[in-house]
């Protein structure tokens, strides 16, 4: 095992919990401001997959394509919001469940209803293609580090929102007393709106980047979404912070634990068996990882005071 | 008068005991034709509908219901279609592990299946029956073939297949005919997206070439990702993960890749070109081998249709084991376990224009079966 190598998959696994902290981030905010489960937040990572590949292929630019899936995943998320997700805030968990789970099935069949069943091509921006020597002497898809460096720039941009904006002082109000910013005359019904949809940018956003590294299909967002729901428990639900500590310490234990496991089980049992057992190890780390974490921190890692 | 309506009445009854002896059939047809695999369900349903559709068969009734890829959910759809729609056959289903969950259980039942498509060992083996045809493949098939293959160009060869029983046959499959050294084994998640972790394994392997089994949106991800790693190591697959429900979304990064299949749009036969003209001019696009395989099965389901009653379970199960349609895939027979005799191509994903496509470069078996058959004691 070379120090290239090692480098390689350090940068994988910071990659993986850049887009997962891009998906994540929303899914904490809208859970923080509005105490919302949101499962079709995946859906809406779909849609932004799907409006940056159809306008990319349309128009020929991928950029063009970038734009598109934000404007089209907020508005999705709007839409969403005003139509169907304001009517839950008074309910329990369970209603918000199950009627986000049928806005799942709907957005996924609507999806196949207007572009077929097979999967979309979008390709990476030729601005983008190839690799980049790293030091160590290995090799490095520049388009994965460009999503680095997108997700640094988002989150550096969350938290100037959030700490030195107006609207970023109505959304700390709104997640610690939601009836006394109502109650000083601030338009809770439109922040609740304005949230929500800048929570689906963000995972529109990091479906269309995710979009051109692998298949954009119906149903691509749900296994992000799960993975985005560990982040955010391990982080401390409602958390920005908590978001990107724990989408990066996913991203990296999840990649380095299918790279290492499966070689450190090699040295003690055979290599035909190491492989399966470690794979099958693999998958389940993350989630190990969280069961200790929260062991010793029930609420995250960062658990916004409540 | 009387003599007339004497005489009417005699003929109706003539007429209707004509009829009574083509007797319609019910096929239930179990597929996936939503979620993720979707692709593969619509290219299944599309080519058999049209199969029976171009037969003028009128007696032949479908029962299409989609299985969303769930196993509970098939196994649901056929105690329905076997308990309140009566169906005679079934057929349809995409993935192994739903025909692991609803085909022991409907052959118990006396209900003849016919896969299209998946060809998991354990049916093929021990657990073999005389109402199971696999029309399509004994799932080790094409991964052999490309274990064969391989050994004419590589000596050291990096190979990745999902971790789930299908993945693990993959493997069996290729290592039982290749006869180099291995840089590498390593199993990835089932629905996996990101292969980062595995490409820069492959980097560092030292290997000569790549085989993977892949199937569905996590071949596309990989031949996307692999394409723009920076790794020049040649890759090589079954041919799941290149045909042509994915070659669009994969796009020139698969240009020049070596896959296995027992079909391919450009096999010389009448059959074959007849079969591609009316799939492209009823659907607007080019057929897949789910599609070809899924025709074929219908065709074979017609071929018996002619010969012997449904309702005679004996003679019908000898009637399809004869084979004797024209397969799309040239020639084509049962072997003692029900499962396809057929030769196994080498294809090369090659651009016709603007589309991307197969063409046949080589044959890696002829008249090729499977390691199972005699384990299978019917």
């Amino acid at each position: 095992m070379s120090i290239a190598l090692l480098i390689e998959q350090l940068l994988n696994g910071l990659q993986l919990g850049v887009m997962l902290f891009l998906m994540a981030a929303g899914l904490t905010l809208i859970f923080g401001v509005m105490g919302l489960i949101n499962l079709a937040h995946g859906s809406l990572y779909m849609v932004g997959a799907f409006a940056c590949a159809a306008v990319a292929a349309a128009t020929g630019s991928f950029w063009i394509g970038l734009v598109a899936s934000l404007i089209a995943a907020a508005a999705a998320g709007a839409i969403m919001e005003v139509t169907v997700i304001r009517r839950l805030y008074e309910r329990d968990h369970l209603d918000q469940v199950l009627a986000t789970f049928a806005l799942i099935l709907i957005f996924s069949e609507g999806t196949r209803w207007l572009f077929g069943s097979f999967p979309l091509y979008l390709d990476i921006p030729p601005l983008l293609q190839g690799a980049v020597p790293l030091p160590g002497g290995g090799q490095y898809q520049l388009y994965r580090l460009a999503i680095i460096g997108v997700g640094i720039v988002v989150a550096i941009g969350l938290y100037f929102l959030i700490s030195r904006t107006r609207l970023g002082m109505r959304i700390r109000a709104g997640e610690a007393d939601r009836e006394m910013i109502a109650a000083l005359g601030v338009d809770i019904r439109t922040l609740y709106t304005v949230v929500f949809a800048l929570g689906a940018a963000l995972a529109g956003l990091a479906g269309a980047l995710v979009g051109a590294l692998q298949s954009v299909q119906v149903g691509m967002g749900e296994p992000a979404l799960i993975l985005a729901f560990v982040v955010i428990v391990i982080g401390g639900i409602g958390s920005i912070k908590g978001a990107l500590f724990g989408a990066i310490l996913v991203g990296v234990v999840d990649t380095m634990g299918r790279f290492l496991l499966p070689k450190a089980l090699a040295l003690m049992i055979p290599a035909a068996q190491a492989g399966p057992i470690g794979a099958a190890l693999a998958s389940m780390l993350i989630y190990v990882v969280m069961a200790l974490i929260l062991a010793f921190r029930p609420s995250g890692l960062f658990a916004a005071q409540s | 008068m009387k003599k007339i309506i004497a005489a009417g009445i005699f003929g109706l009854s003539l007429a209707t005991s004509g009829l009574a002896y083509a007797e319609p059939v019910k096929i239930g047809v179990i597929t996936t034709l939503s979620g993720g695999g979707a692709g593969l369900g619509v290219d299944m349903r599309d080519a058999f509908a049209l199969a029976m559709k171009q037969s003028g068969n009128k007696d032949v009734e479908l029962v299409i219901e989609d299985d969303a890829q769930k196993p509970e959910i098939a196994v649901q759809l056929a105690e329905k279609m076997i308990q309140s729609d009566k169906v005679d056959l079934l057929t349809g289903i995409i993935w192994s592990n739903l025909a692991m969950a609803v085909v022991p259980n409907a052959v118990a039942q006396d209900i003849i299946y016919l896969s299209p498509n998946a060809g998991p060992s354990a049916l093929a083996g021990a657990k073999c029956n005389q109402n199971y045809f696999n029309v399509a493949y004994q799932n080790d098939n094409f991964h052999e073939a490309m274990g064969q293959y391989a050994n004419k160009d590589y000596k050291k060869t990096f190979i990745l297949a999902p971790n789930y029983p299908a993945g693990k046959d993959s493997l069996t499959g290729f290592k039982r005919y290749y006869k180099g050294e291995l840089a590498g084994e390593t199993y990835t998640q089932v629905g996996q997206t990101d292969y980062a972790a595995e490409i820069a394994q492959i980097r560092d392997s030292g290997a000569d070439s790549v085989f993977f089994f892949l199937p569905g949106g996590m071949g596309i991800s990989f031949m996307k990702q692999y394409a723009q790693s920076g790794v020049n190591i040649p890759v090589m697959g079954p041919g799941f993960s290149f045909d042509q429900d994915i070659l669009p979304a994969v796009g020139d990064a698969a240009l020049g890749v070596k896959n296995s299949a027992s079909w391919s749009k450009d096999l010389d036969n009448e059959a074959n070109k007849a079969f591609v003209e009316a799939f492209q001019a009823e659907y607007k696009r080019l057929p897949s081998v789910y599609a070809a395989q899924s025709w074929d099965t219908a065709n074979l389901i017609l071929s018996a249709l002619g010969k012997a009653s449904v309702k005679d379970k004996d003679a019908f199960r000898a009637a399809l084991k004869a084979a004797d349609f024209k397969s799309v895939r040239g020639e084509f027979t049962f072997n003692t376990n029900n499962h396809p005799v057929q030769n196994i191509y080498v294809r090369e994903v090659i651009k016709e224009g603007d589309v991307l496509t197969n063409k046949i470069v080589g044959t890696a078996f002829e008249k090729h079966g499977d390691a199972y058959a005699e384990q299978c004691k019917m």
